[in-house]
């Protein structure tokens, strides 16, 4: 017995020996890596976003604001005794929506799953009475947004949302969590970086249950930059109603600059929508309109700029000395040339038209005769170093501005493997057939214009200084067109009398793109012609160029006109004290 | 009045009535430091205060026990075993159930645990139907007295479930038939029925085994697959020893206890928190303070004037070591998470009690060990 005793004692030895290697290697081998497990098991870096930077106007209007919003989280660690029945009636979501995201296979067991976003005061107060129901479940703060003219300048302001898969996979965004918001349209996208700012830490120090128990150590969170945008939140709001039913879009410039001071695109949409995280119903109303809110026609519908288009014509005249200011031709209603007939859209014809009156009564006779005059080759050239048939290069992300087209015999035969004749001459002299430009070009060429040829690149920013491309334009030239185009708005037989205001003196040019031909004679808002205008003011010194489209509106006068007006007005009645340069308009009827 | 034998005095085991004090009183300031608020504000919990009081009422049924001659637990070693039994089984149908398993009796406001106690009387009883054995167990009648005598109180304990008693059962089994002595052929036969009986009776244990002792066995074998479940447990026992590092972050230093990352702080894993705060040295010396209880143990086993007394040592030694290896085991990572707890040191009254208990017995055995005469 004695010695099963010692061999007992051996046992025990042997088990001691055992347990002090173990302690060895977990104390000493492996004391780094549990000391390092120790200090992060009881300190949680809690990130404290950062206010993100505000959107003025070129006015220094506030056009967005922070406005926190709540979102609740659960640590997957606690789900093992979660009541999932009870947390769906909670947080009012269907219980399949939050299995879903809790069993997603990539969740890792210490990072918080996102349940719902988008909560507010009273839905966390209801949360805050019931959670210690639900062990791991917190409430996170969040900076949103609230877009505070709602769809005016929605297009280019844009909206803040959740980030997209597709974003998570770009390098400059891979750091992301999967449930950040960052800029997702226009200036919040563009400027993002710029708005974002730098999110605070809190480093506290937590018992088991995920309690605070002390402050560690604390870094703010720095607010990002505002940005002051070029546009004047005025116009937006003066022609929110002002396209009515119709679609259409309307872009104003400042011509000096190249600022833009209103790019409206309609039916707009309102970014509060996804502000607030969109759902599935409202993204399907937005996508399926027939009206394509989302669309932004002012970058992206290119048509036919019909007799907008003479002011690029008539400049190419005047520069090649194609016509004198006193050059007439006679307009008998139409202009014959072989077998066909080109007609003008007074039917009973204009009679003798000279320079002045064939702009301001947009005689089509008079610019079919200054076309043969010229040659296409002649009028590309002034188009294009206008700014057509090229994007502007303005940025609203994420759409893609489309180039229009201004088009030549070189066009016409590798495109269309067609031979140009002297008829597409005539009917691209006024802005028929192939031409075709965005509102934004229009109102660039209208601003270019207006600042005797000089082309700048438009910019959404307040200010920038710009690459610009100067058209050498002999003053000659620019006083007539600015007198014709003034003609056109305040003289009895203009065509866009419609535009005229007390408030500035305005120059303009109607236009309109036919949809089909007219001979066919069908009717429906479907087969109405689009209407164009483009306008500056004033005309000595002028501060806006202005672009109008409106699809299916009918004749540019009566429909467009009146729109710029209410824009050029909207700039110039707000409050003065606040505008630089001052230059007041001369009243004149 | 009582008169104390003078040779009680004198031959009196003092080492293992002071190591085992030592035991307590580390394990008391460990508790305090354990259950300390976190952030040093707050209410401290009474936990180390009710220790202190279950210690002091410990001690004085400590000297009870060695008191009386140890012969008298012979005298009464059967019908101790026959009320342990009846215990064992009113418990499986009138007990309280409490956190999955059905352990605790009521008696008027107080419960305990049969099988906390039974297992003293399981030491008591089995020696005393060894030393009627003759000189080596052998036979076939040897066997299946044996078997029977451990067979019985094992089921029922299983049936409870209590994993830990009933292991600590099978090992005082083993090992008090070890120290009888046993015939080869007895010991060939426990191996082959044991070995046979694993798959069958391994299957019905583990269909029988609650979730959560199954939940502890999985996790035993890959706790980082579950961190925030049951291998949670381990891991963070892991990392508490581990930072620990060499000396230990000091005493009230500890962060893994108080912030509550280390579950069953003061019960189970007490020493997890006690390395966390002394280190690899202090450790080592807790251990070595072990070993030399269970040493001591041994001697007092081969010095003991009778079978009985051998035999009685020997079992009351074995059960701490079991419970120490099991403890420690798990709290390294080494053995499933079996809710055992640590000897002397670990927060609870009874286990105390019982735990000064035995020592008692273990004092008595080699206080007596020159006494030639019965009192």
């Amino acid at each position: 017995m004695i010695t099963r005793i010692k061999i007992g004692s051996l046992i025990i030895a042997a088990v001691i020996t055992l347990f002090a290697c173990r302690l060895w290697y977990l104390q000493i081998l492996q004391r780094d890596k549990y000391q390092t497990l120790s200090e992060t098991n009881r300190l949680r870096i809690i990130k404290n976003p950062a206010p993100r930077g505000i959107i003025y106007d070129r006015n220094g209007v506030p056009l967005v604001k922070n406005i926190p919003t709540f979102s609740v989280s659960i640590i997957p660690e606690n789900l093992r005794n979660l009541d999932r029945d009870a947390l769906a009636k909670m947080l009012e979501m269907p219980l399949q929506e939050i299995e879903e995201k809790l069993n997603k296979k990539d969740n890792s067991p210490f990072v918080p799953i996102k349940l719902k976003l988008g909560l507010n005061f009273k839905d966390i107060a209801r949360i805050e009475a019931v959670r210690s129901d639900f062990p791991g479940l917190f409430v996170e703060t969040e900076v949103g947004r609230e877009y505070l003219f709602g769809k005016a300048g929605g297009h280019i302001i844009g909206y803040l949302g959740k980030i997209t898969q597709t974003q998570l996979n770009r390098p400059d965004l891979k750091h992301f969590p999967p449930d950040a918001l960052i800029g997702q349209w226009g200036a919040e996208a563009l400027h993002d970086e710029r708005l974002r700012g730098t999110p605070g830490e809190r480093v506290v120090e937590i018992d088991a249950l995920g309690r605070e128990l002390r402050l560690i150590q604390q870094k703010q969170a720095i607010k990002g930059g505002d940005i002051h945008l070029s546009i004047d939140i005025n116009i937006h709001k003066a022609i929110e109603n002002a396209f009515g039913e119709k679609a259409g879009a309307l872009v104003a410039i400042r011509p000096a600059t190249g600022e833009i001071l209103a790019l409206e695109s309609l039916p707009s949409f309102d970014p509060n929508v996804f502000a607030m995280g969109i759902d599935y119903h409202d993204w399907k109303a937005l996508t399926e309109n027939k009206k394509k809110p989302l669309l932004n026609r002012a970058l992206q519908s290119q048509y036919p700029p019909g007799s907008t288009f003479k002011i690029v014509t008539a400049i190419a005249a005047l520069e090649e000395d194609a016509v004198k200011p006193d050059t007439k031709f006679t307009c008998t209603g139409g202009l014959g040339f072989g077998k066909w007939t080109f007609g003008c859209w007074k039917k009973g014809g204009h009679g003798s038209v000279d320079f002045h009156r064939g702009i301001v009564e947009s005689c089509d006779v008079y610019f079919y005769e200054v076309g043969k005059r010229l040659g296409m080759d002649k009028i590309y050239k002034y188009a294009t170093a206008l700014g057509l048939g090229r994007e502007t290069g303005v940025d609203i992300p994420p759409v893609k501005e489309s180039k229009g087209l201004v088009p030549n015999p070189q066009w016409k035969r590798e495109k269309k493997k067609l031979s140009w004749f002297l008829g597409d001459t005539f009917i691209s002299a006024i802005g028929q057939g192939f031409v075709s430009a965005t509102p934004v070009q229009m109102a660039n060429l209208m601003a270019a214009v207006a600042n005797n040829g000089d082309v700048c690149k438009p910019t959404l920013i307040k200010g920038g200084s710009l690459p610009r491309d100067a058209v050498k334009l002999k003053p000659e030239t620019v006083r007539m067109i600015k007198d014709a185009l003034q003609g056109v708005v305040n003289e009895p037989n203009g065509t866009a009398k419609g535009a005229k205001s007390s408030i500035a003196l305005t120059g303009g040019k109607t236009g309109t793109s036919q949809v089909v031909s007219k001979r066919k004679g069908l009717g429906g808002e479907r087969f109405m012609d689009h209407a164009w205008f483009v306008a500056f003011a004033p005309i000595e010194n002028p501060e806006i160029a202005v672009a109008v489209f409106v699809e299916h509106g009918g004749g540019g006068g009566a429909v467009a006109a009146p729109i710029a007006k209410k824009a050029i007005e909207a700039y110039f009645k707000k409050d003065d004290t606040k505008r630089e340069q001052e230059i007041r308009p001369n009243d004149n009827d | 009045m009582i008169t104390i034998d003078r040779r009680l005095t004198k031959n009196f085991d003092w080492l293992t009535l002071i190591i085992i004090l030592v035991l307590a009183i580390i394990g008391i300031s460990t508790i305090y430091s354990a259950t300390r608020p976190p952030t040093g504000a707050g209410e401290h919990s009474d936990f180390y205060l009710k220790q202190i009081l279950w210690l002091v009422i410990s001690i004085v049924v400590l000297f009870a026990v060695v008191f009386f001659d140890y012969r008298w637990f012979y005298r009464f070693a059967y019908p101790l075993y026959g009320v342990g039994l009846v215990l064992l089984t009113v418990v499986l149908f009138a007990g309280r159930t409490s956190l999955g398993a059905r352990r605790w009796l009521n008696i008027g406001p107080m419960s305990f645990q049969p099988s906390e106690f039974f297992r003293m009387i399981f030491i008591i009883a089995f020696s005393a139907y060894l030393v009627t054995r003759g000189q080596e167990l052998k036979g076939r009648l040897s066997a299946s007295g044996i078997f029977l005598f451990a067979l019985f109180p094992m089921l029922l304990v299983i049936k409870q479930p209590d994993l830990g008693t009933a292991i600590l059962l099978a090992a005082l089994f083993v090992s008090l038939s070890l120290a009888k002595g046993i015939s080869r052929r007895i010991m060939t036969a426990i191996l082959v029925i044991g070995l046979i009986s694993i798959p069958f009776f391994g299957n019905i244990a583990w269909e029988g085994l609650k979730e959560y002792q199954k939940n502890r066995l999985i996790a035993f074998i890959d706790p980082e697959v579950d961190p925030a479940g049951i291998g949670y447990h381990i891991n963070q026992s892991k990392i508490s020893i581990g930072s620990g590092g060499w000396a230990g972050k000091g005493y009230l230093k500890g962060t893994q206890g108080p912030l509550r990352f280390l579950p069953e702080k003061h019960t189970d894993f007490i020493f997890a928190v006690f390395a966390e705060e002394w280190g690899f040295a202090g450790s080592i010396a807790l251990i070595g303070i072990y070993l030399t209880l269970f040493l001591r143990g041994l001697d007092t086993a081969m010095k003991a004037k009778d079978e009985y007394g051998r035999l009685l040592a020997a079992g009351v030694t074995a059960m701490f070591f079991v419970y120490f290896t099991v403890n420690i085991g798990m709290t390294l990572g080494m053995t499933p998470v079996v809710g055992v707890p640590l000897p002397f040191m670990s927060y609870g009254g009874t286990s105390l009690l019982s735990n000064f208990i035995a020592a008692g017995i273990l004092i008595n055995v080699r206080t007596r060990r020159f006494e030639l005469f019965y009192p």
